[in-house]
């Protein structure tokens, strides 16, 4: 073993298990509470890490252990951009059918079609049009909430956001008009064509996140971890070269030993040098990052400092 | 070696599971739970400048954000750390925070969740909602809105009525936090001085605080690492908190709500498989052969079976959820309690603090929409009887109440409740109102005496 390094009191926590324990129980707790109280949840899942710990916290909430039931009592819906990473896709399907879980799939695409959604450019990023794909599956399926991975440490406009958050019948998030979150008495009434949102881990950072996947051992898309990947260098990320990515005029190919931190549209999440190759490994690294999450990895947020609240006004995530 | 160091790159790859044996060998730190703490002062009090130096000392701020913020203050000047939990658009237009706002960050020795509350006068209900559920109130002090030369030295309304609402709230532990020392001439005089006056306040409000800690948020000292305040060999801020005691989870007679039931337990050889009732436990501790009253058709059963996230255990204790199967099968719906036998007395008609957090005022003898625990049931207010002065706690004849007005009522149910003191239990002590025609919450009741029905 190695010696303790000697290291500045106030960097961050040895591994302790009480708070693990805790984010745990208060995320089960929160899982257990929206499928009691809504009729038709759904558990937004799109093989990212943030959403494979809710899904394994839903196998916990939902499946006594040692004696798993078929099914959570609720299904899996992905809104496909149709620019994810492969990867991501086989991983999706292959977690799904082994956990045998019902798994919904709605396609930008298809939105594309029906002419709701119309983008600007044919290499317009997707990412922001997926709230009107969301809510026409929330309309066909008649969900009344969504469970989701976002966390409160993400992003300013994020640090705001209910555990139950009340979405108006198009699906927008008012800000101003959030309903006080007392203790745990959720307020969960809704009327016709209201539905919610529902953060389970909204108190977990991102390294509580990387800790968990070590501790429970949670499989993940490879691409978490790292490998070699085609890149070019731009406006100081790592932008991956993909079938719908290309270089610019100027800019030379490399390739390079990356993970990514956040998986997402392929036009726009990038991902950052590293030797990582476990979750160990990323739990060294998340230590000591002195970047972002969204920062590092996400080009359509560095447009504006407010670019998440506008899109969580339209119905975004 | 008694601890492994997460921060040594080298070391990473033999980080093992939480469980192992390396985090539990140093038994001078027992382990601590996430410690959640509101924040409370008013405009210009430092706030948000104190919240950005925890941030900025616990190195959650990385290099992205810095830069922007470099960016914003402009070559060569000092960044501005109130800028770091600026949240929405319209705040930024405003210039004041308008909501609560959570913020994280950790030491070596534990995580915190900051909840921070709105210092503006009308949002009394962004302060009660920060309180609910907290660990622990962070009450800021601006020395230098002070009088300091005055006899008695006179506190400022908002320090008195942050504190009070924690105290009403049940907040355990209330530190105040002495900011702006560096902006006084003889700090270790001022210190002393704010220091006795809210010792003196503490006393008479009745409750004893946690700290109270010099500081200068702008510069750090207490903060995070020691300062120089004559007169004070006290903690910093950080390490007062950092070792807080998680909230002994209340004793007495066992009390679980039911929230969720599921599964299909059983295995044990109870001669039956039955549905699993989940709840987290919210008084005492729940354990296998205990018998058991279910809330409200009486019944009552034993525990055959304990079931936890990861598998049967033996007993669940407050704070926890458990999974229960009975020995027998009864009717046992979401919302019914289950509890010691002969442990509650269920009533329809209870005094209580209401403290009304809706633009619509509070409407005698309107029905609302009561939430109890899990359970959903109609009730109204029968009677105002006084509205409290938030400054002072002192109770004077109201017979309305209005956004942010805090009060005392009568309130009766339609159905009997298992209600308790919120002073002796936040679980069954507490109910939420909710308007029926908006959905809005409404308002919250703390339970002061059951009177019988």
């Amino acid at each position: 073993m190695n010696a303790p390094t000697p290291i500045d009191r106030l960097l961050l926590p040895e591994f302790d298990v009480a708070q693990l324990d805790a984010l745990e129980e208060e995320a089960i707790f929160i899982l257990r509470e929206t499928a009691a109280a809504f009729e038709r949840p759904a558990l937004l899942f799109s093989g990212g890490k943030d959403s494979c710990v809710v899904l394994h916290l839903a196998q916990k909430a939902f499946k006594l252990a040692g004696a798993p039931e078929a099914r959570l009592p609720f299904p899996l819906l992905h809104v496909d951009t149709g620019h994810n990473f492969p990867e991501v896709i086989e991983f999706r399907d292959r977690i799904v059918a082994e956990l045998g879980e019902q798994l919904i799939v709605a396609h930008l695409e298809d939105s594309m079609a029906r002419g709701t959604v119309r983008l600007a450019s044919p290499d317009e990023s997707r990412n922001g049009h997926q709230s009107v794909t969301l809510m026409e599956a929330v309309d066909a399926h008649r969900f009344d909430v969504l469970i989701g991975g976002a966390r409160r440490d993400e992003e300013k406009a994020r640090a705001k956001e209910r555990i139950l958050s009340h979405r108006d019948s198009f699906g927008q998030w008012q800000p101003k008009n959030q309903r006080p979150e007392l203790w745990t008495l959720f307020n969960t009434r809704l009327k016709p064509g209201e539905h919610m949102r529902s953060f389970p881990i909204s108190n977990w950072t991102e390294l509580d996140v990387w800790l968990y996947l070590q501790r429970e051992r949670i499989a993940l898309p490879s691409l978490y971890y790292s490998h070699p990947r085609e890149v070019v260098r731009r406006r100081g990320l790592l932008v991956p070269m993909t079938a719908v990515t290309s270089p610019a005029p100027g800019e030379t190919i490399e390739t390079v030993d990356v993970r990514f931190r956040t998986v997402g549209d392929m036009t726009c999440t990038c991902p950052v040098e590293s030797l990582a190759a476990n979750a160990a490994e990323v739990v060294g690294e998340t230590i000591s990052v002195t970047v972002s999450e969204r920062g590092a990895t996400r080009m359509d947020d560095r447009t504006s400092d407010a670019s998440m609240e506008r899109r969580k006004k339209e119905g975004y995530f | 070696m008694s601890t492994v160091s997460l921060l040594a790159t080298d070391a990473a790859s033999d980080l093992v599971c939480a469980s192992a044996p390396a985090a539990n060998d140093d038994s001078s730190r027992a382990a601590k739970k996430p410690l959640r703490f509101l924040t409370a002062g008013s405009v210009d009090d430092g706030k948000s400048t104190l919240i950005g130096r925890l941030l900025l000392d616990s190195r959650a701020i990385l290099a992205d954000q810095l830069d922007a913020l470099k960016a914003k203050a402009g070559g060569g000047q000092p960044i501005d750390l109130s800028l770091l939990t600026d949240g929405l658009e319209a705040e930024r237009e405003q210039g004041i925070t308008i909501d609560v706002a959570y913020r994280y960050f950790a030491t070596r020795e534990r995580k915190f969740i900051i909840a921070d509350a709105p210092g503006h006068e009308q949002y009394t209900r962004n302060m009660v909602t920060a309180a609910a559920g907290s660990d622990a109130a962070v009450v800021l002090v601006d020395v230098t809105k002070l009088d300091l030369g005055a006899k008695p030295l006179v506190l400022l309304p908002q320090t008195r009525r942050h504190a009070l609402l924690a105290q009403l709230l049940r907040v355990p532990h209330i530190v105040f936090a002495v900011n702006k020392l560096d902006a006084v001439a003889d700090p270790g005089a001022a210190f002393a001085r704010v220091r006795d006056a809210l010792a003196e306040f503490a006393v008479h409000a009745g409750f004893a605080p946690a700290g109270i800690v010099p500081i200068s948020a702008l510069r750090g000292d207490n903060v995070s690492r020691a300062g120089n305040i004559e007169g004070y060999d006290g903690p910093t801020l950080l390490a007062l908190l950092e070792q807080l005691p998680d909230e002994v989870a209340a004793v007495g007679t066992s009390l679980v709500p039911v929230q969720y039931i599921g599964g299909v337990g059983g295995e044990a050889g109870i001669g039956h498989r039955s549905r699993v009732l989940w709840g987290r436990v919210a008084r005492g501790a729940v354990a296998v052969g205990d018998t058991l009253a279910v809330f409200p058709s009486g019944e009552q059963a034993r525990v055959a079976e304990l079931h936890a996230a990861d598998g049967r255990v033996e007993r669940v204790a407050a704070g926890r959820s458990a999974g229960i199967v009975l020995d027998r099968q009864l009717d046992v719906s979401r919302g019914d309690w289950l509890a010691a036998p002969g442990s509650h007395a269920p009533t329809t008609s209870f005094r209580a603090t209401l403290a009304w957090l809706d633009t619509e005022p509070a409407i005698v003898g309107r029905r609302y929409w009561l939430r109890h625990g899990n359970r959903w049931l109609q009730g109204r207010i029968a009677a105002i009887e006084s509205r409290l002065d938030v400054d002072t706690l002192a109770a004077h004849e109201a017979h309305a109440l209005g956004v942010n007005d805090i009060g005392e009522v009568l309130f009766e149910t339609q159905q009997p409740v298992p209600i308790e003191r919120f002073a002796d239990d936040r679980v069954a002590g507490a109910l939420l109102v909710v308007d029926p025609a908006t959905n809005r919450t409404s308002g919250a009741l703390l339970v002061r005496e059951a009177l019988s029905s």
